[in-house]
């Protein structure tokens, strides 16, 4: 069978094509979900990928949550399916609590665009399976509000739970506390992260690697062989 | 305060009318009313003085302009020229591609985070408008001493603003420039440049043809923003009489415009429109007027269904409102219910506002009343043209004579070691990731190459590899020193910054930057810089397509250095073959092409060493250009360089350390024979770039520069991690980076 | 020490997309007869000394030239003590 992986976009999506197109090169199917609509069209997993949709106005991923698709995304989540929240995705799934914490304005300010260094601290999610603990992987970021914040005793459950998927290497480019870059569901099902592993498929663009790949090569493997 | 109607205006011809506070001469209103046959309404005047302003009408600038026209080289590749929103060209395998390259400066500086992200939204609608999804931008942006106190004011929010408005569009920002001088203190320039791509088919131009059709307004609501910002805030010089004579600043809405952008490419996908024009400067009044022009028939517009965010507008004000991310389509009437569904689903509201009529008029009508009766052409392409004098000052000479290479030089190797230092330091040479890091560069998905590299390179298809290169390139001290020459060597650098990639230069687009118009210097520095672009275009054979004029930079008498920046688009049939300037691989050769004179005119090291402008600036061979750009093309065609990098301002030891720092390398070089060591290093000689070249082809590439007359001269090899020149010193790499990435931080952050 | 309250909003004629954006999705989220919705910033200072007659004039400089710009927006200062 093919993996069908939707890919949602809302008003203010910027990379809901790009992440198509790397769902083909993993060797999925890509299928295009409205935000508008309930309707999942039966995909394995969803993507909700980057961008600043409803412009960020009010707080990053706040009007988006209330979409209808993300009702039936709230549901098959919790259900079990292979949810990924990239940079605003992430924040949407903070903002509908699918993940903890929420995400502030960087501390330097400005937006960042730049190479980022990621250490992978789990394999044991549906996103990170081809993937080695402790692996060193580089992939864009570009983002203003992608400082990571949830309480003391949230972060303490999500290292004691190793809920921490992605942290920060050599720089922490947005003042994220603990250097999270990336955090998982207790299931390991939902993953969101602020940096962008569709953007680091091809060897010729972007960055020049394809340290995003495995991403979407290992919930392809999860659902295959499901 | 009653309607000034058509009626009405007819009734009382000696009723005043405040043309002159509108910015229109007394010839110019006597020709209005000779036009109309009465005195204009309140509607036509200001529609009138907008459209006829400096900004809209280039009454100052065409007769010169024209020349791109009459001396645009011979190409099969133009398949839409000068006059459109933008220019088309065609990159093959069925593609078209629409470029364009605009000036903000004015807005930039009354509010810089605003003015700049309405430039972006400004340029991407005008490649939108063409029918062609905007892939990238970039952004050549001029600011006053880096280290005065307003460039902290207006840089950081210039940049802000470039970065809020397109990284919220998904635009890849590719390129562009970061240069300082006190001349542009007070004026900076903020120029922005959109690509788009479609395919042929998809070419949509700005006319409204066919009776019955109707016209639709679609978008952001209208509102005070901007009301008479093109007739005053554009065109006439800004002076500090405080904040009460400043207009309403347009704030820009990027979302909208995402969402514009969206459901207009999904128009566009399912053939809903017969004619479609963006709303820029002048609003509706140019929309309008401007779509009525270019077809055949007439228009009737009822003003009073505009959509308002603020309902005291008097329709004298929604004509001129500048309200951002707004767009105008002509549609068939039995098109109009899809058209209004597409954009209901994406949240755009949209007005059937009027419909294409018989006659030969535009017509507006508020509330039933008629205020508006013109021949459309009249107020949109019969503006008046002035043949303004120009002279060449009496400083030229005096400038020209203060040659540069009088200037003392470096004493001894020590010495010129600590001006490599002082170079690669200094703000202009700086490394500008400070800025460019603020602008999401992989957005897209489809980026080959970005800054710092030559020239931008993005794929615009994933299954064939085919892609567009993208250079925009001014030098405004060149230009000062001999206007016509700074002008070709702003053409040439683009040219070569597009090769140097391994993409193939097609076509032209261009911003003309200068001061006051009024000023018999400033108009002869105009002229001559067309004049000088007009004849490079023709000698290169890449048209200029489009572009923009902006004047009145200027300060009271001071205006800035003339300032024309060119861009340059090529085509590479596969992104597979793009060179970079990293040096990427030790014992690799460098390989210097081109010669190098004892130009030092205009150039960096004068500047940054002794503050010095005078003398003449580099010498210009466009024939020299054209071949040295055939080499570049080739050898990454064929696979025999790896690395490539124009020398520009800074010359050699610029463009060493850049590719040096961007490959992790070193690199150990001799001075050739004939040459000292501080013309080697500092020269700013045109036509020429460095390569690296695998042992293995050193021979085959040779051979071909041989073979074609150019001149080629081994210079060192990509070893260790130093920039080392033999005899005279070496400067590790740790060295180098500190001062070249240092600086901007050190000024800004 | 006394709390001075600075409150800035975008200017009425100056749009707002933010506000907009928000007044969009209220019915949607069940939130009617909301006819507008402007977004502003609101600064909380806290005073060292009293907050005499001088003390305000500077807090209005200081908003005037900082904390608002006033080609855009408009200030209010409160005292609350």
């Amino acid at each position: 069978m093919t993996a069908r992986i939707g890919v949602v976009t809302f008003p203010g999506t910027l990379d809901d094509r790009d992440t198509q197109r790397a769902i083909g090169i993993a060797g999925a199917e890509a299928v295009p979900l409205w935000h508008r609509d309930k309707d999942l069209k039966q995909v394995d997993a969803v993507v909700l990928p980057g961008g600043f949709s409803y412009g960020d106005y009010l707080r990053a991923g706040a009007i988006s949550r209330f979409s209808p698709v993300m009702g039936s995304i709230v549901e098959q989540a919790n259900a079990g399916m292979p949810v990924l929240g990239i940079c605003n995705g992430f924040q949407v799934l903070c903002e509908a609590h699918l993940l903890p914490g929420a995400m502030l304005r960087n501390t330097g300010l400005h937006f960042v665009c730049r190479d980022q260094k990621l250490r992978v601290e789990t394999a044991a999610t549906a996103w990170t399976a081809d993937y080695a603990a402790g692996e060193e992987i580089s992939i864009p970021l570009k983002n203003i509000d992608g400082r990571y914040t949830a309480d003391e005793r949230t972060l303490d459950d999500l290292e004691a739970e190793g809920r921490v998927v992605f942290r920060y290497r050599d720089v922490n480019p947005n003042g994220s506390l603990r250097d999270i870059a990336g955090i998982s569901n207790a299931a390991g099902n939902v993953v969101g992260l602020m940096p962008h592993p569709e953007h680091a498929v091809e060897p010729l663009i972007g960055t020049g690697r394809t340290d995003g790949l495995a991403f979407f090569t290992s919930v392809i493997k999860k659902l295959v062989s499901a | 305060m009653t309607l000034d109607t058509v009626k009405h205006a007819a009734e009382t011809p000696e009723s005043g009318q405040p043309w002159k506070e509108l910015g229109l001469k007394e010839d110019e209103y006597a020709r209005i009313r000779e036009i109309l046959g009465r005195r204009p309404t309140g509607a036509e005047l200001a529609m009138y003085s907008v459209m006829w302003s400096e900004h809209c009408s280039y009454k100052s600038s065409k007769v010169h302009l024209k020349q791109f026209g009459e001396k645009a080289p011979q190409t099969d590749a133009l398949l839409v020229g000068i006059g459109e929103n933008a220019g088309v060209v065609d990159v093959g395998q069925g593609y078209a591609v629409t470029f364009k390259i605009e000036s903000h400066n004015h807005p930039s500086y009354i509010e810089p985070y605003q003015g700049a992200a309405t430039g972006v939204g400004g340029i991407v609608r005008d490649i939108l408008a063409m029918g062609a999804r905007p892939v990238a931008v970039m952004d050549p942006l001029r600011f006053g001493a880096a280290d005065h106190p307003d460039t902290k004011r207006v840089l950081p929010g210039v940049v802000a603003g470039v970065g809020g408005y397109g990284n919220c569009l998904g635009l890849p920002n590719i390129g562009g420039e970061v240069v300082f001088d006190p001349c542009y203190q007070g004026n900076p320039l903020v120029n922005a440049l959109c690509v788009g791509v479609m395919k042929h088919e998809d070419i949509h131009l700005a006319q409204a043809s066919g009776a019955g059709n109707k016209v639709i307004l679609y978008g952001a609501r209208t509102g005070g923003d901007g009301i008479g910002g093109v007739s005053v805030l554009a065109s006439e010089t800004f002076d500090s009489t405080g904040p009460s004579r400043r207009p309403a600043v347009q704030v820009g809405d990027p979302f909208q415009e995402k969402l514009l952008i969206e459901c207009t490419l999904e128009i566009f996908r399912e053939q809903l429109v017969a004619g479609i024009q963006d709303l820029g400067g002048a609003g509706l009044s140019c929309a309008t007027s401007e779509l009525a022009s270019a077809g055949s028939g007439g228009m009737r517009v009822e003003l009073d269904t505009v959509p308002l965010r603020d309902a005291t507008l008097s329709p004298e004000e929604i004509l001129m409102s500048e309200s951002q991310e707004r767009m105008c389509a002509i549609v068939e009437p039995d098109k109009v219910d899809r058209f209004l569904e597409i954009c209901e689903k994406w949240d755009v509201i949209a007005t059937v506002i009027g419909e294409v009529t018989e006659g030969s008029r535009l017509e507006i009508f508020w509330h039933g009343e008629q205020i508006v009766d013109v021949p459309p052409r009249s107020v949109a392409h019969e503006g008046p043209t002035y043949h303004r004098p120009y002279a060449r000052p009496d400083w030229q000479d005096t400038l020209q004579a203060d040659d540069a290479g009088r200037l003392p030089r470096p004493a001894d190797s020590a010495e010129l070691r600590a001006q490599v230092l002082t170079l690669v330091g200094s703000p202009n040479q700086a490394s500008k990731s400070w800025v460019t890091d603020q602008y999401d560069r992989f957005v897209q998905g489809n980026t080959v190459l970005a800054q710092p590299e030559d020239s931008g390179v993005v794929r615009i298809d994933a299954d064939t590899d085919l892609g567009v290169a993208l250079a925009t390139d001014g030098n405004g001290r060149y230009a000062k020193l001999d206007p016509y020459t700074g002008a070709q060597l702003a053409l040439a650098e683009a040219y070569r910054n597009v090769a140097a990639t391994g993409a193939k230069p097609l076509a032209v687009s261009d911003c003309l930057n200068f001061g006051s118009p009024e000023d018999p210097a400033v108009m002869w520095q105009f002229a001559e810089a067309t004049r000088g672009l007009a004849d490079g275009c023709l000698a290169l054979g890449t048209p200029v397509t489009g572009g923009n004029v902006s004047l009145y930079n200027q300060t009271g008498d001071a205006a800035i250095h003339p300032t024309p920046v060119v861009a340059v688009l090529g085509v590479i049939d596969d992104v597979n073959r793009r060179t970079p300037m990293a040096f990427g691989e030790q014992g690799q050769l460098i390989l210097l092409l081109g010669e190098t004179r004892e130009e030092f005119g205009g150039s960096a090291w004068s500047q940054v060493v002794h503050d010095h402008l005078g003398g003449m600036p580099p010498a210009v061979d466009l024939e020299r250009e054209k071949l040295l750009a055939e080499i570049l093309i080739s050898g990454s065609r064929d696979g025999m360089i790896d690395a490539a990098h124009d020398l520009s301002d800074g010359g050699l030891i610029q463009a060493v350390t850049e590719s040096c720092l961007r490959g992790g390398h070193g690199a150990r070089l001799v001075v050739p024979d004939g040459l000292d060591a501080f013309t080697f290093l500092f020269s700013e000689s045109a036509g020429r770039a460095i390569v690296a070249v695998p042992r293995s082809e050193e021979l085959r590439f040779t051979d071909m520069c041989g073979a074609r007359g150019l001149p080629v001269t081994r210079i060192g090899v990509i070893d260790g991690d130093a920039v080392e020149v033999q005899g005279e010193f070496a400067i590790p790499l740790a060295e180098l980076g500190a001062v070249h990435e240092g600086t901007i931080p050190g000024l800004l952050a | 020490m006394a709390r001075v309250v600075v409150d800035v909003m975008l200017k009425p004629e100056i749009l707002d997309p933010q506000g907009q954006a928000v007044q969009r999705a209220l019915p949607r989220l069940g939130f009617a007869g909301i006819s507008d919705v402007r977004q502003g910033k609101r600064f909380e200072l806290e005073v060292e000394g009293p907050v005499d007659d001088a003390a305000l004039a500077r807090i209005r400089e200081m908003a005037e030239t900082f904390l608002a710009n006033t080609v855009i927006e408009d200030f209010d200062v409160k005292v609350e003590s």
